[in-house]
């Protein structure tokens, strides 16, 4: 039951990702890109439950390394999204300055 | 272990999942995109804490691995040039994937026997992760030209990669089906390390002209290594940002390839004959016509209509202020000013548009290909710097060509075209260029930038 609802959801999600990302213009397509891309670093939740385990040094090595990984996908992903969306100025509101 | 997770957490776990969907969706407006960029973060932050309060046992590793990220994740994004985001991009990519992976590696670790279903999810989450991972520092390596851009052959490769993906899944079957069994922790391993070979041996063989595409699959991947570690947590955030992000991954991968007439599987697995003894190729006849800056300047500066084409050289050459600024020389000459891009412009999506947007070209006069190309006969001056294939006009008239049905800029059909260009070398295709012994074709040799500021100092002396 679980199992399907999951799985309801991961269909109707990929649907929604196309139908929104073909609207996103393809001047923008790398912020797109890096901006994407740290939604992906979402994974930083289950590298938490993993680092958090409490269960033995292994465990916690491997977790607090994807914890790591995953944040810096995270930080970096939407810190240079930001700067290069920052850089993207219209004209009009240029000339009003 | 989520099954009654608080109905709080639950809660925040779908305003995280809305704010990524409303970002995302605010991205398709340059105007909101920033804010949406926010959005999508403020959500990453929902879901952060949400997670916080159902974890943890101990945060003594989870404090310490925060602030080592973030500090890094800091550092990296203020240092990085322009230039530098497709490896930079590809990089990220890959630590999205291996930290799937080594999630994935703890949860087998720490509780070896789960359903079946879970099981596959995490073997997906390491097989993927892992592909992911060792792929995108592949592509970094060859986008910073730490290794060499050209495509790496060896023998039989096509065999062993077939080979290896056949092991993967059948260790993955194995694995999935006895999670709990002796053998199971060295084919977990062994799978571990198969998933990152593939990732060099799937990534080496392609071409530094093609990697775009590779950032743009392997995105899709760092999304769907997600969507698995959420299967294997069974949290819906997870998944539903992770299928967001491969759909998004699959989309680009699939403009990029129709940007350059190929399908996917030809440009993983076919390649292009680089350098290759391609019969087709137009004979290159008739003579290129060199032009002076001073001449150059000239026909510039009576055109009433001027389109730019940058291609990567313009970049690499650092020319792209430079060019700004005689675009704005020639708009306040009276001339119409756009700049037409191409999709595979640079060397990932959309990575030409930062590069002017960087050198405060404003967006409005960013193009795209299929804005241009129906006005181009009303064109005085096309000018083409640093772009070679894009504008190759063999991709429309010579049916043998290997870029034939390729679309690109008809930069042949303006009144006038001037190159600049270093020398006559081609492009990243390795053909001759037709365009450049058109009747109305000039070049303008030398190194771009300073040819661009030859011929704004010619605009100067000349208003002076």
């Amino acid at each position: 039951m679980l199992i399907g609802l999951l799985l309801f959801v991961f269909v109707l999600a990929i649907f929604l990702g196309v139908e929104l990302i073909s609207k996103v213009p393809s001047q923008l397509h790398t912020p797109l890109m890096s901006g994407t891309n740290a939604i992906s670093g979402i994974t930083i939740v289950g590298a938490l439950t993993a680092a958090g385990s409490g269960a033995d040094l292994m465990a916690s090595i491997l977790g607090t390394l994807a914890l790591i990984f995953a944040t810096i996908n995270v930080v970096s992903g939407y810190l240079v999204t930001d700067r290069m969306l920052a850089m993207f100025k219209r004209k009009d509101k240029e000339e009003r300055k | 272990m989520t099954a009654n997770i608080g109905l709080p957490i639950e809660f925040a776990y779908i305003v995280a999942s809305v704010l990524f969907i409303l970002g995302i969706k605010m991205l398709a407006r340059p105007e909101r995109a920033r804010r949406g960029n926010l959005l999508s973060a403020l959500g990453m932050l929902v879901a952060l804490v949400a997670s916080m309060f159902e974890c943890c046992i101990s945060f003594t590793w989870i404090i310490p691995g925060l602030i080592i990220g973030t500090a890094i994740g800091v550092v990296a994004a203020r240092a990085v040039r322009m230039t530098a985001m497709p490896q930079m991009v590809a990089v990220l990519n890959g630590f999205g994937g291996i930290a799937s992976l080594l999630v994935g590696w703890e949860n087998y670790h720490n509780d070896p026997m789960s359903t079946t279903f879970v099981t596959v999810a995490l073997f997906l989450a390491v097989f993927i992760g892992g592909v992911t991972f060792s792929g995108s520092m592949v592509a970094y390596a060859k986008l910073s030209e730490r290794i060499p851009g050209k495509p790496i052959r060896f023998a039989r490769q096509k065999v062993v990669n077939l080979a290896i993906i056949a092991s993967i899944l059948i260790f993955g079957t194995l694995f999935s089906t006895n999670p709990g069994a002796f053998y199971a922790y060295p084919l977990f391993i062994l799978i571990v390390l198969l998933s990152l070979a593939l990732g060099v041996c799937g990534v080496i063989p392609i071409g530094g002209a093609d990697m775009p595409v590779v950032i743009a699959l392997l995105n899709s991947y760092s999304g769907l290594a997600g969507c698995a570690v959420g299967f294997v947590i069974l949290n819906n955030v997870l998944i539903v940002a992770g299928a967001l992000v491969g759909a998004s991954g699959i989309i680009l991968t699939g403009i990029m390839c129709k940007a350059m007439n190929r399908s996917l599987p030809n440009v993983l697995f076919g390649g292009l004959q680089l350098g290759g003894t391609s019969s087709g190729e137009t004979e290159v006849t008739g003579s290129v016509k060199p032009i002076s800056p001073e001449d150059a300047y000239f026909v510039l500066e009576a055109a009433r209509s001027v389109v730019i084409v940058p291609g990567y050289g313009m970049a690499v050459a650092q020319a792209q202020h430079a060019v700004r600024e005689l675009g704005e020389i020639l708009e306040n000459n009276g001339a119409e000013v756009r700049y037409a891009i191409h999709p595979v412009a640079g060397r990932m999506p959309g990575h030409m548009n930062v590069l002017l947007a960087e050198a405060d070209v404003m967006y409005e006069q960013l193009a795209e290909m299929d804005d241009v190309n129906p006005s181009m006969e009303t064109v005085d001056v096309c000018l083409v710097i640093g772009a070679n294939d894009v504008v190759n006009p063999a991709a429309r008239e010579n049916p043998s060509s290997s870029i034939y049905g390729m679309p690109i800029i008809n930069a042949d059909k303006a009144a006038t075209v001037i190159v600049l260009k270093r020398s006559m070398a081609p492009g990243f295709a390795g053909i001759e260029n037709s365009l450049f012994t058109k009747e109305n074709a000039r070049m303008l040799f030398g190194d771009a930038k300073a040819t661009v500021q030859q011929l704004i100092s010619e605009f100067k002396a000349a208003t002076q």
